[in-house]
């Protein structure tokens, strides 16, 4: 029996472990979409996250523990800074402000030759695994539910339903925005430091619009209704590819067929319940 | 009591391109008084709401809520110091219960952070709090019944008295109302007048409202001001602005003036709103 399982983790290890990073991407872009803001800069946060977090671990031989607070700490920083401009855009305007912000941090990665330029960085040791990821996703998980659950939780679903309706009910748009902006970031760098010491070697294009667009599907196809829902959405996103394997050429095809059939027809997502809102 | 007003509009002002839609417009709202804001289609009072909310920035001119000036606080901080308001066109957050609406009324009088995350006992007697003053707020404007359900799939009278409810909850010094009886029926607009008064008269609520219904505006509003085009052309009692000539040239077009104090009373007209 623990043969088995054993087996089945080896041969999965790095499905295992990218169902539980993208559950944590997908509350990371779940946070912003809950206070009704539409960013596409949460890959390069990751990418911040993951080069932070895996510099140190390479280059100064940090504790995990050190590079996984360093890795949330600066993608926190550069929203601070860069959310002051930005949050004062709303809707598609910071989506495109966002992507901007993306591209300037790949065309950074890729000309810094200390952090191994374009050819990424390599032999990353691998530390944290698959406890790490889990533990991590799950806190994060409990804690986006329990505020969820609270006067902020009403708040935040106030904004994304009326803005100016929630201004007048005494809801502080700007630290709100603020605050989604920079514990989104936060979580997205985390989630990239704790794939890069997963896989090895991250490099400057893994970070780019692709993914940005990848990680808002998760919380498109899941739904926003509840913190759960974008982690299921990031699961079965994950998982789709490889279960269709068997199509071969067709997989592609199908998958993207599948995810524009769930939008069409489930446009609160395939998990549309939605969380109660008092403590 | 004192003699000052409990909300002072001085010459304010705003412009939209090349259109005036409030023309340095004084308003001065007295403690405990309900106060109509009257005009026609396009007269700029929901441009002057926004402005006294802090949804609309003011071009110029100055707004004070007992003697501060808010020129430059957002809706927020407004609220804190004691103003709500409801919308014209309902705004209430749909989605959310009834009960939950109210409670994010509540909002700038709940303080939990940290304890919101280690449910600590004292996140819990406040949210216990909450809840308990919601219901308490349903209960007074009648919707005790409809505490559970999605505040979308009220009826629309109800979802105006939700938005009063709501407001209440942010308890406001000064509420200003945006065509409350906008869309009702006789009998919903019969209940909301009896519910205004019990704001005046039981919690001692000062109120400023935009209303077109006239019955309703001239049974229950201790002082009136009537713009047209931007600008005030009228201010008093009920009775002083019903006889006044501007406001009967704006509302009946000019000629008629004669006629229309003859005929004297506006809200003895057939439909009951003059719009």
């Amino acid at each position: 029996m623990w043969q088995t399982l054993d087996d089945f983790y080896w041969t999965y290890q790095s499905l295992i472990h990218g169902i539980g990073v993208n559950g944590i991407l997908a509350l990371s872009i779940y946070v912003v979409l809950a206070v009704g803001q539409l960013s596409l800069g949460q890959a390069a946060f990751m990418g911040v996250g993951a080069y932070t977090g895996a510099l140190l671990t390479v280059k100064f031989g940090t504790p995990f523990a050190v590079s996984m607070a360093a890795a949330a700490a600066v993608p926190a920083l550069i929203a601070l800074v860069v959310g002051g401009p930005t949050l004062r855009l709303t809707g598609v305007y910071l989506a495109i402000a966002t992507i901007g912000l993306g591209e300037i941090t790949r065309i950074v990665f890729l000309n810094w030759e200390y952090a191994g330029g374009a050819l990424g960085l390599s032999g990353i040791p691998e530390k944290g695994g698959v406890l790490a990821i889990y533990g991590t996703l799950a806190v994060v998980l409990i804690a986006l539910i329990l505020v969820a659950r609270s006067r902020i939780g009403r708040a935040m679903e106030a904004m994304r339903e009326d803005e100016a309706a929630a201004g007048v009910m005494g809801v502080n748009l700007p630290r709100y925005r603020m605050t989604a902006l920079v514990v989104s970031s936060s979580l997205a760098g985390i989630a990239g430091c704790l794939s890069a010491h997963v896989s090895s070697f991250i490099g400057p294009n893994e970070y780019g619009f692709e993914t940005a667009v990848t990680i808002l599907s998760y919380a498109l196809l899941g739904g926003i209704g509840s913190p759960v829902a974008p982690v299921l959405g990031a699961a079965i996103l994950t998982l789709l590819p490889e279960v269709l394997r068997p199509l071969a050429d067709f997989r592609l095809m199908v998958n993207g067929l599948i995810i524009v059939v769930a939008v069409l027809f489930m446009p609160r997502g395939i998990l549309p319940w939605r969380i109660a809102r008092t403590g | 009591m004192s003699a000052s007003p409990l909300l002072a509009v001085e010459g304010l002002t705003r412009r939209f391109q090349g259109l005036v839609a409030v023309d340095s417009v004084d308003l001065a709202v007295r403690e405990g008084t309900v106060h109509g804001l009257i005009g026609p289609n396009g007269a700029g009072k929901t441009t002057l709401f926004n402005m006294v909310s802090g949804v609309l920035a003011p071009s110029a001119g100055t707004v004070r809520l007992d003697g501060r000036a808010l020129d430059c606080l957002a809706p927020y901080r407004r609220t804190a110091l004691g103003l709500a308001r409801t919308f014209q066109n309902i705004r209430i957050f749909s989605e959310m219960t009834v009960l939950e609406n109210v409670m994010t009324g509540l909002h700038t009088r709940l303080s939990a952070r940290l304890g919101i995350l280690l449910r600590s006992p004292g996140f819990r007697a406040e949210e216990r709090g909450a809840k308990a003053r919601a219901r308490e707020l349903l209960a007074f404007v009648g919707l005790s019944e409809a505490a559970d359900l999605r505040a979308g799939a009220l009826p629309y009278g109800d979802q105006r008295r939700l938005e009063i409810a709501r407001a209440l909850a942010c308890e406001p010094r000064l509420l200003l109302l945006d065509e409350p009886a906008a869309g009702m029926n006789p009998a919903e607009t019969h209940a909301l007048l009896a519910l205004l008064r019990r704001l005046r008269d039981e919690r001692g609520l000062t109120l400023l409202l935009v209303e077109h219904d006239m019955p309703l505006v001239m049974s229950l509003c201790d002082r009136l001001t009537v713009l047209n085009f931007g600008r005030r052309i009228a201010d008093g009692t009920p009775a002083e602005v019903r006889a006044h000539p501007a406001v009967i040239e704006a509302y009946l077009g000019a000629g008629t003036a004669q006629a229309g104090t003859a005929q004297g009373h506006p809200d003895a007209h057939p439909q009951g709103a003059v719009s």
